[in-house]
């Protein structure tokens, strides 16, 4: 421990006496006060930043770390201030700035990139516009000048024919060039720093790779320090030259990124690294964020096979034939879907585009399957129609030997959907904010009559309690919850109906890695108690690893390969598949578990 | 753009349709207009043949054919008062009307965008919360009120506005005589202009407030200032784009409103326009100009709103009004 102290002191003494550093941050605190008490964003963090340098800040959500990036340019969301602390760029104090001064700064000397490529461009000017407006803006040159430069600039972040291109608007670009276009801005005025919070977070793991490549190139070539804010271990392992570890506010570590992820010294960037779940192997459980650890634990469990929750008559049957033979519980056939992207008034005229072609799939009785693919492969698609929300084209779904498509037989129908059921990705937009949390779970229960009126509630007390957040929950609101707890309403909700197959929409990429961790593990455990069949849809390789027993590849609309889930890990079958598993940042190797 | 337009026609046709059938059916129950043509000196018998010989006792639906088949043709039917096309009639009065819509409409636009601008970009200061209280007055005094008040101090009290009347007028061409080529004239408008934009200005004020805050939160304004341009270039140049998009769609809605409320200030003010006339067919029960008058503004609704999505599209480039690949 003393060892490495040691090391690390001599690493910023090192810093101090070769050269000035680009940036320091010195005993930042920046807070937010509001009517009832001031929160405390980022409390005395230190930090500093070489030229050419990439240094990582990691944390979870609430940990301050896009605080910090917001507050060097003086952009913080209202009502935000910098308390105390100072922050140097080249040797000149910043932090106390006039607005017309820091606005000087701002695009010239320090260039910001933001997380969501599709809302950070003005969806009404076009490229040539938004690029030549900074340009003008922070190197004072003609627009004719500032032309050839945004030309220039967009063929160096990789945009193919810059000349055509430029006189476009931002909806003609994808997530990933539109990206491109933000960094290319970001460049425009010639910076000194570059800070990109999230700047990955919304994109695809393969346009991931190459636009943190990029970044990582333009911050050599041009000598650019970058402050790259994530929460993404991987990305920090593959991109950064120095880590800091940010905890609610305050800096618990900072170092090499090798250093740091090899043999972190706090506890906490401990627990957050063994938290990661791996691609490379596969563990029972998610390992826990343990520094944080905050679920409930004396909640009285339920004995599911004399409690309602086991009260159908299906559960029995299910598991006398659980051990012998595991039967197909839902069976996709040849479905097709395709929506219209540009509507005509001739019917030849119009474009469509096919979001699945031909799927076909196979779902046994208790096993998790899951469906892997990049946004806009059709996952979702195949998941709103197995619950109802969408009609196919054509095909056919088969749910415990119903037919849900096109069948007459309307109840047969609705009591299949009943027993399918949906956790939505965003836990802050899918429950109902009016109502409160007893309400929403109970509501299936009455609509559907499943229970007497005098047993809701303790059935719902009952479910609170099971997915651990405690009976007494029920009588707030969901604003009042987290993430994770908002989550979890959701999984108690979608059990309110005493469902077989669960339907999992990216159920945790909303969350934080503790948090992931824990909701993965509550519904590991509802499946091996309750016999569920989990339909499991995640763009994140390494969650399906570790929770899924088979896999299917998607890829625009079509099922390019379904494997075990062990087997297609170590051997793809696929090259599609083999793309996608090297594609995963990855920091295994500094790790020795 | 051809597609688009024909598309509109249609639809267009639809709307004239419906109107046209309401405003028919509920020309029985406006009086008879026998009675206000001939006064009392006509015998029953003599009514009787005229009624006989103006069609009005076929049955309605050859009645109605009838006015279709004129109105095709552009005759909505021939005022019983005026004893002139009522199309020629409501031309004569449109200009007054048109200008007096154009004049409310620019105290709007020039108005409610920098007010509702500097209520969004500095939501404490005093004179937003003036604008927003005043605003609400505004909407719920009704325009005569306003018209009646308006005239009681600038005319009555003070004496340095006219009341009534258009004023000195030059005229253009044809049935089109202006007021904003005299000083007597832009006196004359300015009074019932205000009157008719009291009600709209304030709905205006708080729309762009409203949408222009919404986009000052949205992340494209945020990196427009991390961008390093100035806060003026961010409100009027990012902000203000994105905020009149909604403003738009709502105005072309409320021009058309704005139309049909002329019939109250321009009765106060005695405005020679449409809205003054109809209110006298009304009275006279003169029921073709009647319908002409509905007929007319429907079809006013209909152009204002496909000028406006037709603006529209310039304006967002998101959007493809005219079915060409991109």
């Amino acid at each position: 421990m003393l060892a490495s102290y040691k090391l690390q002191h001599s690493f910023l003494f090192e810093l101090h006496s070769t050269a000035m550093p680009l940036l320091t941050i010195n005993n930042l605190t920046i807070e937010f006060p509001t009517r009832h008490e001031t929160e405390t964003a980022v409390d005395d963090v230190s930090l500093a930043l070489n030229a050419g340098e990439i240094l990582g800040l990691v944390g979870e959500s609430g940990a301050g770390k896009s605080t910090i990036g917001n507050g060097i340019v003086q952009l913080l969301s209202k009502p935000g201030r910098v308390k105390t602390g100072e922050i140097t760029l080249n040797g000149e104090l910043i932090s106390n700035l006039s607005d017309k001064a820091i606005q000087e700064i701002r695009g010239s000397r320090i260039g910001f990139i933001f997380q969501d490529p599709m809302t950070s461009l003005n969806p009404l000017f076009t490229i040539e516009n938004q690029l030549v407006e900074t340009i003008t803006n922070c190197l004072g040159f003609s627009e004719k000048q500032a032309k050839t430069r945004a030309i220039e600039l967009l063929d160096k972040v990789g945009i193919p024919e810059p000349e055509i291109r430029i006189k476009q608007y931002p909806h003609q670009f994808s997530g990933g060039m539109r990206q491109r276009v933000v960094i290319a801005i970001a460049l425009s005025g010639e910076p000194e720093l570059l800070i990109a919070d999230e700047p990955t977070t919304a994109l695809d793991v393969s346009v991931q790779d190459k636009i943190l490549l990029l970044i990582k190139n333009l911050c050599t070539d041009l000598n650019v320090g970058c402050i790259l804010v994530t929460h993404d271990m991987g990305v920090i392992a593959n991109t950064t030259d120095r880590v800091a570890v940010l905890y609610q506010g305050k800096l618990v570590e900072v170092g090499t990124t090798k250093q740091v992820l090899s043999a972190p010294q706090h506890d906490y960037t401990k627990s957050l690294i063994s938290a990661v779940p791996l691609a490379s192997k596969r563990l029972d459980r998610f390992p826990l964020v343990e520094y944080i650890e905050t679920v409930e634990k004396d909640l009285n469990q339920i004995d599911v096979s004399t409690h309602w929750l086991g009260q159908t008559q299906k559960y029995e049957s299910v598991d006398k034939s659980m051990d012998n033979n595991k039967n197909d519980l839902l069976i996709i056939k040849d479905l097709n879907l395709s929506f219209i992207t540009q509507n005509a008034f001739f019917k030849k005229n119009r474009r469509r585009i096919q979001a699945t072609k031909n799927v076909n799939l196979t779902i046994k009785q208790g096993e998790c399957f899951g469906l892997v693919g990049e946004s806009g492969s059709g996952k979702s698609t195949i998941a709103r129609m197995v619950a109802g929300l969408q009609q196919p084209d054509s095909g056919s779904i088969i749910y415990d030997g119903i037919e849900l498509i096109n069948n007459s037989n309307k109840k047969a129908v609705a009591e299949a959907h009943l027993e399918l059921q949906m956790i939505f990705q965003n836990p802050y937009s899918s429950l109902n904010s009016q109502m409160k949390v007893a309400d929403i779970i109970a509501e299936p229960i009455l609509y559907h009559k499943l229970a007497n009126k005098s047993e809701v509630t303790n059935i719902v007390g009952d479910l609170l309690d099971h997915v651990g957040l405690g009976r007494k929950s029920g009588i707030k609101y969901p604003h009042q919850f987290s993430g994770g707890q908002r989550q979890r309403i959701s999984i108690a909700r979608a059990l309110a109906s005493r469902p077989r197959l669960l339907i999992c929409d990216e159920p945790t990429s909303a969350l934080d890695v503790s948090v992931q961790a824990q909701v993965l593990n509550l519904l590991k455990d509802l499946q091996e108690e309750l016999g569920l069949t989990l339909l499991f849809i995640s763009h994140d390789l390494p969650v399906i690893r570790q929770m899924c027993d088979r896999v299917a590849i998607m890829k625009q609309g079509e099922i390019l390969e379904t494997a075990d889930s062990e087997d297609f890990f170590e051997q793809p079958q696929h090259p599609y598949s083999q793309e996608l598993l090297d594609l995963i940042p990855r920091f295994d190797h500094f790790v020795a578990r | 753009m051809l597609q688009f337009l024909f598309k509109r026609f249609l639809q267009a046709v639809v709307v004239m349709l419906i109107i046209s059938l309401l405003s028919f059916s509920i020309k029985d129950k406006l009086g008879d207009p026998l009675r206000e043509m001939t006064g009392m000196s006509v015998s029953v018998e003599e009514r009787e043949k005229l009624r006989e010989q103006m069609g009005l006792n076929d049955p309605f639906l050859v009645q109605y054919g009838r006015f279709l088949k004129g109105a095709v043709q552009g005759d909505l039917g021939t005022s019983y008062f005026h004893k002139l096309p009522a199309m020629t009639v409501i031309l004569k009065k449109l200009p007054a009307t048109l200008e007096l819509t154009f004049a409310a409409s620019l105290i709007i636009i020039f108005l409610s965008i920098p007010l509702g601008v500097f209520a969004a970009i500095k939501p404490k200061h005093w004179f937003s919360k003036v604008i927003m209280a005043v605003s609400v007055i505004g909407i719920s005094v009704p325009v005569f009120l306003t018209a009646l008040a308006l005239i009681y101090i600038f005319s009555v009290k003070l004496g340095w506005m006219p009341s009534f009347g258009r004023g000195e007028v030059v005229h253009v061409f044809g049935y089109w005589k202006t007021n904003f080529l005299t000083t007597d004239g832009i006196m004359h408008i300015i009074m019932p202009a205000i009157a008719l934009s009291s009600i709209m200005l304030p709905l205006f004020i708080r729309l762009v407030r409203a949408e222009m805050l919404e986009e000052l939160s949205s992340e494209y304004v945020k990196f427009a200032r991390a961008k390093g341009l100035s806060p003026m270039k961010v409100y009027f140049k990012h902000a203000l784009k994105n905020t009149m998009l909604p403003v738009i769609t709502v105005g072309g809605v409320q021009i058309g409103i704005m139309v049909a409320y002329t019939i109250l200030t321009e009765s106060v003010f005695q405005w020679p326009g449409m809205g003054f006339m109809f209110l006298e067919a009304v009275n006279r029960s003169d029921i073709p100009l009647i319908v002409a008058y509905i007929m007319f503004v429907g079809f006013l609704f209909v152009v204002v709103n496909t000028i406006v999505d037709l603006l529209y599209g310039f304006i967002n480039p998101t959007v493809n009004l005219f079915g060409k690949s991109k």
